[in-house]
């Protein structure tokens, strides 16, 4: 059986707690990589992470990309919307097609 | 395009014929492939963009429950409301092939199936905008999963569609035209082997002929 867990910051993720998923609360770059890294290997499948956090470790989480075993997903924290989320699907497209098709032509 | 460094010999001719026949079947397959594998990713790619932006927006409004409910509380006091929780989730991994792809499907098993029923603190001494946040987030969760399982999706098709189409283009541009053009090379080859034999053989049977007397003036 495998499990779900959020990473992020104290305020954004203690609310999933509630529902039951692994919280592992983070403010610096190597706690969230250590937890990530410590989620991936315990049976995690599915890892949220909060866009401000995601942002500061690319690397690490470009592990996973390739991997079935683990989805590591953005989401925003409570301190907004950076938009990584829609970043990383234009540049699966982008990865895909050779170009980015979804973006719209006003540059957007 | 350069030719591949072979001997011309019709046994080579041979195998390189066959090559060819192969290549071109796999570059037609392969490029079937491509094409249907662009298509769901396009499909996939569309819905995933839609839920990603719902799911944006479901969750700040949650957060801003918590914000309001952090300002109430203490640390310490939020920290203790979710110190031990009543639901726990299980996510059900199962794999779908989606053209040759191993794309993983989740399903959700909870503890406790009732809504009402996952609060870990007592309503007496929270706010209710914390009430209303976590159960907007039980909501969200199982768009959250299917968030993850379409964006994983995602990233696999597009792993694989990069390798296929790199495959399609070698064959389409190196593989193939190296091998007509080697074929090209060993036929022409072979036909000049042909005529320059020919040619011995004209000349050898007008010195035969010359020297037993019946020769005809060279021309």
């Amino acid at each position: 059986m495998y499990k779900a867990a959020v990473i992020g910051d104290r305020q954004s993720v203690m609310g999933f707690r509630a529902l039951g998923l692994t919280v592992e609360c983070a403010e610096t770059p190597e706690q969230a990589s250590g937890a990530l890294h410590r989620l991936a290997e315990t049976n995690h499948a599915v890892i949220y992470i909060t866009e401000q956090l995601a942002s500061k470790i690319p690397q690490e989480i470009a592990q996973y990309l390739d991997l079935p075993q683990v989805a590591v997903i953005p989401i925003p924290s409570k301190d907004g919307v950076l938009g990584i989320g829609d970043r990383e699907l234009h540049s699966a497209v982008e990865r895909a097609v050779g170009a980015d098709i979804l973006r719209s032509p006003d540059g957007d | 395009m350069a030719r591949l460094n072979v001997n011309p010999t019709r046994m080579e001719l041979s195998n390189l014929k066959r090559k060819l026949a192969t290549a071109t079947r796999g570059h037609k397959l392969l490029k079937d492939k491509r094409d249907e594998l662009m298509r769901q990713f396009l499909e996939i790619v569309k819905s995933c963009q839609l839920l990603r932006q719902e799911v944006e927006k479901e969750l700040v409004i949650a957060y801003q429950g918590f914000s309001a409910a952090s300002a109430l509380l203490s640390p310490e006091m939020i920290e203790q409301t979710f110190l031990y929780p009543k639901q726990s989730v299980e996510i059900d991994m199962s794999f779908q092939n989606v053209m040759s792809v191993q794309v993983p499907v989740y399903g959700i098993k909870t503890k406790t199936d009732e809504a009402a029923d996952i609060f870990p603190y007592s309503f007496a001494t929270t706010p209710a905008e914390l009430d209303d946040s976590v159960l907007r987030l039980s909501a969200l969760l199982s768009k959250m999963l299917t968030l993850a399982e379409k964006e994983k999706t995602v990233k696999l098709l597009a792993q694989e569609i990069e390798k296929t189409r790199r495959r399609v283009n070698a064959l389409e541009y190196v593989m193939i035209p190296q091998y007509q053009e080697t074929i090209r090379y060993i036929v022409m080859k072979l036909d000049e082997n042909e005529r320059g034999n020919t040619t011995r053989l004209m000349k050898v049977k007008d010195m035969v002929l010359k020297d037993a007397g019946y020769g005809r003036e060279p021309a």
